[in-house]
């Protein structure tokens, strides 16, 4: 197995790990959300500030959320993921 | 306003909008002349134009009409689908968009099929695309008909057979370059209606969100700000949840959407422009359904129409006049279009290019006899949808979606996870999941309370849940996981290592 094939797997897998772990992350939060409104419906219905219940309030922040899930995928793939697959590619035509 | 009242703005706004539309599909059909540009407009779209076409193909009049009139009957329960429809985001730009520009062409099928035994798979994948495709078509023809009937006075045949032929010309002439604008001019026209109509809302309550609540809260109770009856217990709640998450990722109209960019970089960075829009326009939504609750008043709401789809409409026309209904209800047809159109786009490119070309023509057809195929298919689903648009009439066929997001979390999801992360999947495992999560869904949504007891009208249902994706999604896995290990496939192990380097350097050899 060539350097550069060890090299690609190491950057794939830390590709995957960060995948994994935001799909988890998004999983875990809207779970717990529907968990909560199915056990604790009067939690959810808490007024925070007239017109705001907790569960608006979670619900807001949830699409966030998922932005901001998002926003950390592209940005590290767009910055370090991106570089190092055409470090590779041009390793590979220059080995070639 | 009086249901089936003729509108005259909005007559007009649907007449430029169709106008418009033809225009783009003229220009599009001079570039139409390859499957590359049929199935996948070139791959010349910027990441930017796919992120809106993305939330034009996603957003439906469902997700519009339906979403702000649930949240006026109902208050928070609304804003429990809205997220539902946002968090399956997350899990198609990190797992799924890039693999599946750098794996495949023009269908989902692509990639399950990549390493994989052809013939068996694709029948597989296929079949499984095509039922999200039929059960979702039913869905948005049966909710074109009633609402432009509601909106515009036509009758609902007409309509249906309006919005099929004019579908039918964006994707026959104009392919994915057609279907892509008119996404794209739905998406801008959306938001753009959406928005105004929550200013014009907010104008009202001095741009303070939380006075138009608390209004709420104060006309209804302080129950409009909380849970209601709508998630029925926590199974029934986690597995609608499920679906709608993992739906979103198995779904083959948003799929085929990462074949019209050049690269996965592009792919990826217009998920964020998709997830940006969608999200927005839920969060006015609502804003909406809470306007129109005060505004309107439920029970004007419920006059119209039990089920609340008319709370939109009903509230352009309070805060803007006949005018500006006019202006939302074209805006409502385009949305209709532009979904319809990407379906049957997704369903023409499973019929042809996985079933005619690679299990008929065994990967051995031109590309001219491919795109003409691509087009028979076309007409044939665009009849399709016409026939059972009518045939569905006066039906409630709200769970159909409900259904295709179930069949794509449960068969197709799984098996583009398996097909790309693990190396022991194999073709008699791919199949067996696909086929299991689509005969599996269909029979429990059949044995559901939403067939046996709402629709059949019989007493007691033979499966409790109406929301199978708890059940079945894991079960997928499983089913595909035990077959793999029954059935070892050497090719298939050896071609992951092509697989592994093609999902990251995309279509270069190594």
């Amino acid at each position: 197995m060539s350097d550069s094939h060890i090299h690609l797997t190491r950057v794939a897998a830390a590709r995957w790990r960060l995948a994994l772990l935001l799909t988890a992350i998004m999983t875990f939060v809207y779970v717990g959300f529907i968990l909560l409104i199915a056990f604790d419906k009067p939690l959810l219905g808490t007024i925070l500030v007239p017109g705001l219940s907790l569960g608006i309030l979670l619900g807001m922040l949830i699409i966030v959320t998922a932005w901001v899930l998002i926003m950390i995928y592209v940005r590290w793939t767009n910055t370090h993921y991106d570089h190092r697959v055409a470090d590779e590619r041009r390793a590979r035509r220059e080995g070639r | 306003m009086q249901s089936g009242q003729t509108n005259f703005v909005a007559m007009a706004g649907f007449a430029i909008f169709i106008g418009l539309s033809l225009v783009i599909t003229w220009f599009a059909a001079r570039r139409t002349r390859s499957t590359e540009s049929f199935y996948a407009a070139g791959r010349s779209i910027t990441a930017f134009q796919n992120g809106l076409a993305l939330a034009g193909d996603y957003m439906s009049a469902a997700s519009f009409l339906g979403i702000a009139g649930l949240v006026a009957l109902s208050g928070f329960d609304g804003l429990i689908y809205s997220i539902g429809f946002l968090v399956g985001w997350p899990v198609v730009v990190c797992l799924i968009a890039e693999p599946i520009r750098n794996l495949g062409r023009y269908t989902f099928s692509d990639v399950v099929a990549f390493r994989l035994r052809q013939t068996p798979v694709r029948v597989a994948a296929a079949a499984g695309s095509l039922a999200v495709v039929a059960f979702y078509l039913i869905a948005q023809m049966v909710g074109a008909g009633n609402l432009i009937r509601l909106l515009f006075g036509l009758n609902y045949e007409t309509a249906v057979v309006i919005v099929g032929l004019v579908m039918l010309a964006y994707v026959l002439f104009g392919g994915m370059i057609a279907t892509t604008w008119v996404q794209i001019v739905k998406a801008v026209l959306l938001l753009s209606g959406a928005f105004m109509l929550a200013m014009m809302v907010l104008m009202k309550f001095s741009f303070n969100p939380l006075a138009l609540f608390q209004a709420a809260a104060a006309q209804y109770g302080n129950g409009v700000l909380a849970p209601g009856g709508f998630v029925a217990g926590q199974v029934e709640g986690v597995s609608l949840g499920l679906a709608l998450m993992f739906g979103t990722a198995g779904l083959p109209h948003i799929l085929m959407r990462f074949y019209t960019v050049p690269d996965a970089r592009t792919a990826r960075v217009s998920v964020a422009y998709a997830t940006a829009a969608i999200g927005t326009f839920y969060l006015l939504t609502f804003i909406l359904g809470f306007g129109a609750m005060v505004l309107v008043g439920q029970p004007a709401i419920r006059a119209i129409d039990a089920g609340g789809n008319m709370a939109a409409p009903l509230l352009a026309e309070a805060v803007g006049g006949q005018a500006f209904l006019g202006f939302i209800s074209a805006v409502a047809f385009a949305t209709i279009l532009a979904v319809v159109a990407g379906l049957t786009l997704a369903g023409a490119a499973a019929l042809s290019h996985d079933i005619y070309v690679h299990v008929f023509r065994r990967g051995k057809a031109s590309e001219t006899e491919e795109l003409r195929v691509a087009r028979g298919a076309t007409i044939a689903l665009a009849l399709f949808a016409i026939v059972l648009g009518i045939a569905f009439k006066g039906q409630n066929v709200a769970y159909m979606v409900g259904l295709a997001f179930a069949i794509a979390a449960s068969a197709n999801f799984p098996a583009l996870v398996m097909s790309m992360f693990w190396r022991g999947f194999t073709t008699r495992g791919a199949q067996a999941s696909i086929l299991f999560g689509t005969i599996s869904t269909l029979l429990l949504i059949y044995l559901s309370p939403t067939i046996q007891i709402d629709l059949l009208k019989h007493s007691t249902a033979y499966f409790p849940y109406k929301n199978p994706g708890l059940f079945t999604i894991p079960s997928s896995f499983l089913v595909g996981i035990v077959i793999s290990l029954l059935t070892p496939e050497p090719a298939a192990q050896q071609g992951f290592a092509k697989l592994e380097h093609q999902i990251h350097l995309g279509e270069e050899e190594p």
